[in-house]
C-alpha cells in the first residue's frame, strides 16, 4: 500500500475503493467478536467460506467477518447484503441450505429469522426489529458493516475524513472548542468533560503530552469498549489521533486487558494499517503532524481502570493508584500532562468533527449528550449492547429493546454503573439515563453496565455481591478500602447468612461514610454505593434479614426450607429421584416430605416438581410445618382404597 | 520563593510553595496523627490518619495532609467531629489486625476507638509501607515489597536480595508500628535461608 500524502489522496482513495465495489454483489457479513466467538460464529463463519467454493461461487459472493452487532442473545448473527436479510441463532448446519436459497434461490428461509415475541410474526430486516428499531447507534452501528482487519471498509464509511478535517481546516484550539461545545462527556465512569480534560492538557506546560485510551474494562457483565475496540478500531484510533491533535501529543497508549486478546490483536492490526497508510507516524496525510500509538497490555486488574492506577502500570510499576491532588491532565503518565479518555469516549469524537458540536448536542438530556452504549444483561430477554440516546428512560430501554423480564417475573430492579453503581428500583424506570440523572437516582453512569434484575433477586445478597468483588480487586493501600470494605462484606454475609443484628445497619453506614470520605481513589470512595443503594430502596429487605431473619426475594440460602404441599403433593416422585441429597423422603402413593436436614437447598425439588402440581414451596422466616404421620400421607386414587 | 499564608486551627501559618499541610502543621507545632509517613520518605497516603477538613469555596471536604499541597488563604481544621469520626473507624480498623501496637493504643485513647469493635484477625502487619519504601527509596535494595493485592496483601521479603542484604541492615525493624516485620523476616529467614553463611565472621 502507497502513503495517503494529503487530503485530496484520501478522499481519491475513497472513491476507488468505493467504485471498486459492486453494490449489488452479494455480501455475507457475519459477526465475529468474541461473544460471537463463544457461541459459535468461527465455525459458521469457516463454513460458509467452504460451502461458497464448494457451491463454485467464489468471487461472486463476498463474506466479511464483523465485530459485533450487539443482539448476543440471538447470536451468531448473519445479514445477506445488499437485500439486508437478518438470520440468527446460525448453526453450521444451515449453511448450506442459506446459501442454496437465500443467496442463490433469493429465497427467505423463514425458520432463522426472527420471531417477534409480542406477536409472533416473523421480521426479516434488522432496521425493523424491535431491538435495533428502537436504538440510535451512531458509535455502535458501523460495527455490523466493516471487517475491522480492513481498513478500506472503514475508509468506505468516511473513516479518517474527521481527522483530514481536523487536521487541516481547523487549528488544534479549534478542536478543542468544538469538543468543548458538544459536551462529550467521558464514557468511562465520573462523566468528566472531555473539552475541559483537553484544555487542561493542552494549556499544560510541557513539550511532550500523552494521549491514553482506557480500555481496561472490567465491570461484571459489561464489554462495550471490547466490542468496540474489536470490531471498530480505526474509529478509536481515529478519535485519539485527533485528540492528540487538539492537545499537541506525539505519543498515545492503548491500554487493554490482555483478557481481551481479539481487542488487542485487531486494534494491533489497525495500527500497523494506519501507519503504511500514512495516518499514523511521522507526517501524518503530508501535515507534519506526528502521532504514534503503542498497545500496552495490562493484566486485568478492576482497579487498573482508576486513571492514576492505569498510569503507573504504564509506567511498568504495579497498577496502584497514586494518591494526587493534581490532576493528571496536567501532571499524570511520568508527570507528564496526559489525556486519558476510554473506548468510547474516543470514538464518539470524529462523530462530533466530522457532524458538529451542535448536531451532538442535539440528541440527549440537559447535561448529557449523544448517545450511550449499555451493556443490557441479567434477568431480561434480549441480551446485548444497546446504543440509545442520552435521555431515554430505563423503562424503555428494558421493555422496547430488552424485551422485558424472561418467564413471566417481575421486575425488581437494575443495576447501573458496574460495582460503584447503584440499584435503581421499579418506581424510577421512568427515569431518563444521563450522569447526572442517574447520580441524583443514588446509582451512576459507570461505562454502561445495566444488570436487570427480577423479584428473585435479593438485595442484600446484590450489595453482598458487588462488595465481594471490590474486595477481591481493591488494590489493598489504603486502609478505608481494604479494612472498611472488607468489614462492609463480613457484616452484610452476615445478615444474608441470618446473623445479622440490631446496629449493623448503622455500622455498615459508618463504615460507608469512612470508605466515602477517607479512600484514596475512586474504587475505594464508590464502594459503598451498592450497600447505600440498596439500602435506599430496599431498607425492608434488610431490616427483614435482620429483624425476622427472613429473605424476602427468597433467595439467601440459610433464610430459607423448602417444604412440600401435602394438599398438593402427587407423589409423582420426580423430586425424590432427581434430589441430590437424597433429602426427600417418599415412595409411590406416599405423600413426599423434605427432611430438612438432609436437604442443601439447591432448589432442585422445586425447579422439577411439574407446574401443574406445583407442590414444592419456598419458605422464609416462619417454621416449617411439622411433618405429617405416615398413615396420612397415603394417597388415595380413583377411589380405589388403599390397604 | 514568597511565603504562603494559611490558617490551620485557627492560627495563621506560614509555608512555603510545594509544601504540603503536613509539612506546615508540623513546622508550626501543631500535630496531626500520622501512621505512614516518614520525613525520609515519599508521601504515600496510604493509612488515611492525618486527614483534615479543608473549607473552599464555601464547602467542607476532608483530604490527607500528607499529599494535598499548600494554598494561599486555606483554611484547615486538624480537629472536628467528621475528622474525629472517620479517624477514630480507621483506628478501629486497624486495631482489629494488630490490638497490641503501641502507636494506636495511644491514639485509640485519643480518639476513643474501640479496639474490640471488629472481630480480632491478627496479622500485624498494618500496611504502612515504612519498610517496603525505606527499603526501596533510602537503601535502593527492595528486598522487602508488597505481595498480592486487597485483603490478601501482605509484605514480603524477597529472600535472594534478603539473604545478602538484610543481615547487617534490620533499619527497616525500628520503623514498624507493629511486630509484623520482625515476624516476616524471621520467617523468611527460617523457610528461605536458615544457614548463617551470611552472617558476619564471629
Amino acid at each position: 500500500m502507497e502513503r495517503i500524502n494529503s487530503a485530496n489522496e484520501l478522499e481519491a482513495l475513497r472513491k476507488s475503493i468505493l467504485s471498486s465495489r459492486d453494490t449489488n454483489k452479494p455480501c455475507i457479513t457475519i459477526c465475529s467478536g468474541s461473544a460471537c466467538h463463544a457461541s459459535g460464529s468461527k465455525e459458521v463463519a469457516s463454513r460458509i467460506e467452504e460451502e461458497i467454493a464448494n457451491q463454485g461461487l467464489s468471487g461472486t459472493v463476498d463474506v466479511r467477518k464483523t465485530g459485533c452487532h450487539g443482539f448476543c442473545e440471538k447470536g451468531p448473527i448473519i445479514v445477506i447484503h445488499p437485500e439486508k436479510i437478518c438470520y440468527f441463532q446460525i448453526k453450521p448446519e444451515d449453511v448450506s441450505e442459506i446459501v442454496t436459497e437465500t443467496i442463490i434461490g433469493k429465497k427467505i428461509i423463514e425458520r432463522l429469522l426472527y420471531t417477534d415475541p409480542a406477536t409472533n410474526e416473523k421480521i426479516v430486516y434488522e432496521s425493523e426489529i424491535p431491538f435495533y428499531k428502537n436504538q440510535e447507534r451512531l458509535v455502535f452501528g458501523s460495527n455490523g458493516s466493516i471487517d475491522p482487519k480492513n481498513l478500506d471498509d472503514y475508509l468506505a464509511i468516511g473513516g479518517y475524513s474527521a481527522l483530514a478535517k481536523a487536521l487541516f481546516q481547523m487549528t488544534p484550539g479549534q478542536v478543542v472548542e468544538e469538543v468543548k461545545k458538544s459536551n462529550l462527556r467521558g464514557r468511562g465512569g465520573g462523566g468528566f468533560p472531555a473539552g475541559s480534560k483537553w484544555e487542561g492538557s493542552r494549556n499544560a506546560p510541557g513539550d511532550i503530552k500523552y494521549v491514553i485510551v482506557n480500555a481496561d474494562e472490567g465491570d461484571p457483565g459489561a464489554y462495550m469498549d471490547r466490542s468496540l475496540l474489536e470490531g471498530n478500531p480505526h474509529s478509536v484510533l481515529e478519535g485519539l489521533t485527533i485528540g492528540a491533535y487538539a492537545v499537541g501529543s506525539h505519543e498515545g497508549y492503548i491500554y487493554v486487558r490482555q483478557e481481551y486478546p481479539l481487542a488487542v490483536e485487531n486494534v494491533t492490526t489497525a495500527i500497523k494499517q494506519a501507519q503504511e497508510y500514512g495516518l499514523l507516524g511521522k507526517n501524518i496525510l503530508g501535515s507534519g503532524f506526528d502521532f504514534t500509538v503503542k498497545v500496552h497490555m495490562g493484566a486485568g486488574a478492576f482497579v487498573c481502570g482508576e486513571s492514576t492506577a492505569l498510569m503507573t502500570a504504564l509506567e511498568g510499576r504495579a497498577g496502584e493508584p497514586r494518591p494526587k491532588y493534581i490532576r493528571s491532565n496536567v501532571k499524570g503518565l511520568w508527570n507528564r500532562p496526559s489525556v486519558l479518555n476510554n473506548v468510547e469516549t474516543w470514538s464518539n469524537v470524529p462523530l462530533i468533527i466530522n457532524n458538529g458540536a451542535d448536531w451532538f448536542t442535539k440528541l440527549g438530556t440537559e447535561s448529557s449528550k449523544g448517545t450511550k452504549i449499555f451493556s443490557v444483561v441479567g434477568k431480561i430477554n434480549n441480551t446485548g449492547l444497546v446504543e440509545v440516546p442520552m435521555g431515554m428512560t430505563l423503562r424503555d430501554i428494558i421493555y422496547k429493546i430488552g424485551g422485558g423480564i424472561p418467564g413471566g417475573k417481575k421486575f425488581k430492579a437494575v443495576q447501573t454503573g458496574g460495582p460503584s453503581g447503584g440499584c435503581l428500583p421499579e418506581e424510577l424506570l421512568d427515569l431518563q439515563v444521563g450522569f447526572d440523572e442517574l447520580t441524583k437516582a443514588g446509582s451512576m453512569m459507570g461505562s454502561g453496565g445495566m444488570i436487570v434484575l427480577d423479584e428473585d433477586t435479593c438485595m442484600v445478597d446484590v450489595a453482598r455481591y458487588f462488595l465481594e468483588f471490590l474486595t477481591d480487586e481493591s488494590c489493598g493501600k489504603c486502609v478505608p478500602c481494604r479494612e472498611g470494605i472488607r468489614q462492609m462484606l463480613q457484616t452484610l454475609t452476615k445478615i444474608t447468612q441470618g446473623k445479622g443484628k440490631e446496629g449493623d445497619i448503622e455500622l455498615l453506614e459508618e463504615l460507608a461514610e469512612t470508605a466515602r470520605e477517607a479512600a484514596l481513589c475512586a474504587l475505594g470512595k464508590s464502594a459503598p454505593n451498592p450497600f447505600l443503594s440498596t439500602l435506599k430502596y430496599f431498607r425492608n429487605e434488610y431490616e427483614a434479614h435482620i429483624k425476622e431473619k427472613r429473605c424476602p426475594a427468597l433467595s439467601c440460602k440459610e433464610l430459607i426450607a423448602f417444604y412440600i404441599d401435602p394438599k398438593k403433593c402427587q407423589a409423582c416422585t420426580t423430586c425424590a429421584r432427581k434430589c441430590p441429597s437424597n433429602a426427600i423422603i417418599g415412595g409411590k402413593n406416599l405423600i413426599h416430605m423434605v427432611d430438612q436436614e438432609k436437604c442443601t437447598k439447591c432448589g432442585t425439588c422445586f425447579e422439577v416438581c411439574p407446574p401443574r402440581f406445583s407442590a414444592v414451596k419456598k419458605i422464609s422466616g416462619e417454621p416449617v410445618p411439622d411433618p405429617i404421620p405416615e398413615e396420612a400421607r397415603i394417597i388415595v386414587r380413583g377411589g380405589k382404597k388403599n390397604e | 520563593m514568597s511565603d504562603i499564608v494559611l490558617q490551620i486551627d485557627g492560627v495563621e501559618v506560614a509555608a512555603k510553595e510545594g509544601m504540603t499541610v503536613l509539612e506546615a502543621a508540623q513546622k508550626a507545632g501543631i500535630y496531626i496523627p500520622t501512621l505512614c509517613h516518614h520525613e525520609k520518605l515519599e508521601p504515600y497516603g496510604a493509612c488515611r490518619l492525618c486527614l483534615v477538613e479543608l473549607e473552599s469555596r464555601g464547602r467542607s471536604r476532608l483530604v490527607v495532609s500528607c499529599l494535598y499541597p499548600v494554598e494561599k488563604g486555606l483554611v484547615v481544621k486538624t480537629r472536628s467531629e467528621k475528622v474525629d469520626r472517620v479517624r477514630k473507624m480507621i483506628l478501629e480498623l486497624l486495631l482489629s489486625h494488630a490490638p497490641d501496637a503501641f502507636e494506636l493504643q495511644d491514639l485509640a485513647k485519643e480518639y476513643g476507638a474501640d479496639k474490640y469493635r471488629f472481630e480480632k484477625e491478627p496479622s500485624f502487619c498494618v500496611h504502612c509501607g515504612l519498610c517496603v519504601r525505606y527499603c526501596a527509596e533510602v537503601k535502593k535494595k527492595e528486598a522487602i515489597g508488597f505481595v498480592n493485592r486487597g485483603t490478601k496483601r501482605e509484605i514480603s521479603f524477597i529472600p535472594e536480595i534478603a539473604s545478602k542484604e538484610c543481615w547487617n541492615c534490620k533499619e527497616c525493624f525500628p520503623l514498624c508500628p507493629t511486630e509484623a516485620l520482625q515476624a516476616a523476616f524471621v520467617l523468611a529467614k527460617a523457610l528461605s535461608f536458615p544457614s548463617t553463611e551470611h552472617a558476619p565472621a564471629e
